[in-house]
């Protein structure tokens, strides 16, 4: 596999230089997600501020893609409006990326989904507070 | 920056001095060998030559020896050339039936899984230990009345282990012997032999090996030449037909430049075989001292029994693609068996009849030296692999 080739220089970029890497203590949510297909784990902290994503952190085990997938993401909602990261999907993953390879695509779905979870954690966390 | 190949497992460089022996069949003596004339018989002579030194260095008759393209060819010719004679001439066996084990590489397991999809034969895919060493009993139990091919791999490619090819000789003769007392027909046996041929005893007789495949490009000669060894009275019927080439059980003209570079490959590695065995596994067991003293880290295969050059291990905690990508930044290439490395997001199937389960396998990494494989490089390997594997944990989520 020649890696100049197969991966896009967004995603060599992300991997050998991910941003974002690590954890929160005392996420306002977090989520673990798992890919049964190829065995990768990625896990999303987030920390929310006046409906905003005011910091987010990922720790992946996986290949290369599913390192730059989560490195991409923190960056992508990094300050932005939960409305807004809500509506970003695994495509939009992908093309900010300039582009994955075919058979990688799966891992854009990954961090797709630990993002969707962690919002889901922290509303699960609000409401809980609420209560 | 220093680039340091350690993937001598997938293919090799071919080395000057074959290629300067294949050479001048490319351009002067260019003649095709089924024809009479000067050019031809030049090109015959070629052949024959390095047909003799293949025989030689195998204990076999130059007949004997059959030129391919590779390795996987010579796995296909065996076994669809044998099943094929046995369904079709042997009136008392409907199905033939194959004993092969579930690490062998996918040009053996492809090829059964095809025969057995044909109708052309049932299979019987032996486990094997956490080693990867398939169990003698194991054979001898799966043994029916109408087994008539045995197929195990000498040297494992993924992980370095030894099969017991000497011991599955010597059972195959021992049930033979009774089998033709009966008027049984016989068991043959093939070896998958293209990682051990460089390095380990291939002489057929006292194996007791009737079919052996390999191929040139893990010996330093180029892509798309192999050899595959037929012992006389097997029954066997061509799969590739046409002219009568390779004694009528290969058609196609014959490639000269490259029958010559199998040839000379086969020569050197005869020459330099004690020699560069010893030098490789020195090198081979400071790596593996090396790579052991990472925590988390344990070496894959059997520990003694193994090829001198294949050192496999399995890191906990770090992804194998990551790895080699790393890895790569630093002009090392490896190889590894996880799933995302695969094309087809599979673990590696030999790891996991190890007994690995496939997380484990993901965090495969193979390194197999060569002849120019230096202490140098070993050095450097060792010092850059704890920082690959340290960056790659430090970004992992903590599991437990």
């Amino acid at each position: 596999m020649n890696f100049d080739q197969f991966y896009s220089k967004k995603v060599l970029e992300h991997i050998r230089h991910p941003k974002n890497m690590g954890e929160i203590k005392n996420p306002d949510g977090v989520a673990t997600v798992g890919n049964p297909v190829c065995g990768d784990i990625m896990r999303l902290f987030i920390k929310v501020k006046e409906g905003k994503i005011s910091d987010i952190k990922f720790q992946t085990l996986g290949c290369g893609a599913a390192i730059a997938t989560s490195s991409m993401i923190t960056t992508m909602v990094k300050g932005k409006p939960l409305a807004d990261v809500e509506k970003i999907t695994k495509t939009a993953i992908a093309e900010a990326l300039g582009g994955l390879p075919p058979i990688k695509t799966h891992c854009s779905v990954l961090a797709a989904d630990a993002l969707h979870k962690a919002i889901d954690n922290y509303r699960k966390n609000v409401s809980k507070t609420k209560k | 920056m220093k680039k340091i190949y350690l993937d001598n497992a997938a293919t090799t460089p071919v080395s000057p001095e074959i290629l300067a022996a294949m050479e001048p069949y490319f351009t002067n003596k260019f003649g095709n060998a089924s024809e009479p004339h000067f050019w031809g018989q030049e090109a015959r002579k070629a052949i024959d030559e390095a047909r003799e030194k293949i025989a030689n260095f195998l204990g076999a008759k130059p007949k004997e020896i059959i030129f391919t393209s590779c390795a996987t060819e010579s796995i296909n010719l065996a076994h669809k050339g044998l099943i094929e004679s046995i369904k079709y001439q042997v009136s008392s066996i409907k199905y033939p039936h194959i004993i092969t084990s579930r690490v062998e590489h996918k040009a053996v397991l492809e090829t059964c899984k095809h025969l057995e999809k044909i109708g052309w034969a049932k299979v019987t895919y032996l486990p094997v230990d956490k080693y990867g060493i398939v169990d003698i009993k194991d054979i001898r139990q799966a043994i029916r009345p109408e087994t008539v091919l045995v197929s195990i791999m000498y040297t494992n490619n993924e992980v370095g282990t030894i099969e017991p090819i000497g011991k599955i000789g010597r059972l195959i003769k021992e049930i033979n012997q009774s089998r033709i007392s009966n008027l049984k027909s016989k068991i043959f046996f093939h070896t998958d032999a293209t990682q051990a041929i460089q390095y380990l005893d291939c002489n057929v007789d006292g194996l007791g090996i009737d079919l052996l495949s390999f191929s040139g490009h893990k010996l330093y000669a180029p892509k798309g030449i192999g050899a595959l060894y037929i012992r006389s009275g097997v029954p066997f019927v061509r799969q590739q037909d046409g002219g009568g080439q390779e004694y009528n059980l290969r058609a196609g003209t014959e490639n000269v430049p490259y029958i010559v570079a199998l040839g000379k490959a086969i020569e050197l590695v005869e020459q330099n075989k004690v020699h560069s065995t010893k030098c490789i596994e020195k090198l081979k067991s400071k790596l593996i001292e090396g790579v052991l003293k990472i925590s988390g880290v344990k070496l894959v295969g059997h520990p003694t029994n193994q090829a001198p050059h294949i050192a496999t291990f399995i890191v906990e905690g770090a992804e194998g693609e990551a790895m080699l990508l790393l890895l790569s930044d630093k002009g090392i290439a490896a190889s590894s068996g996880s799933a995302c490395t695969s094309g087809l997001l599979k673990p590696s199937h030999v790891l996991t009849a190890m007994g690995y389960k496939p997380q484990e396998a993901h965090g495969s990494l193979r390194f197999s030296l060569g002849k120019d494989t230096t202490l140098k490089e070993i050095d450097y390997v060792v010092k850059v692999l704890p920082e690959v594997i340290k960056k790659l944990r430090k970004m992992a989520p903590k599991l437990i």
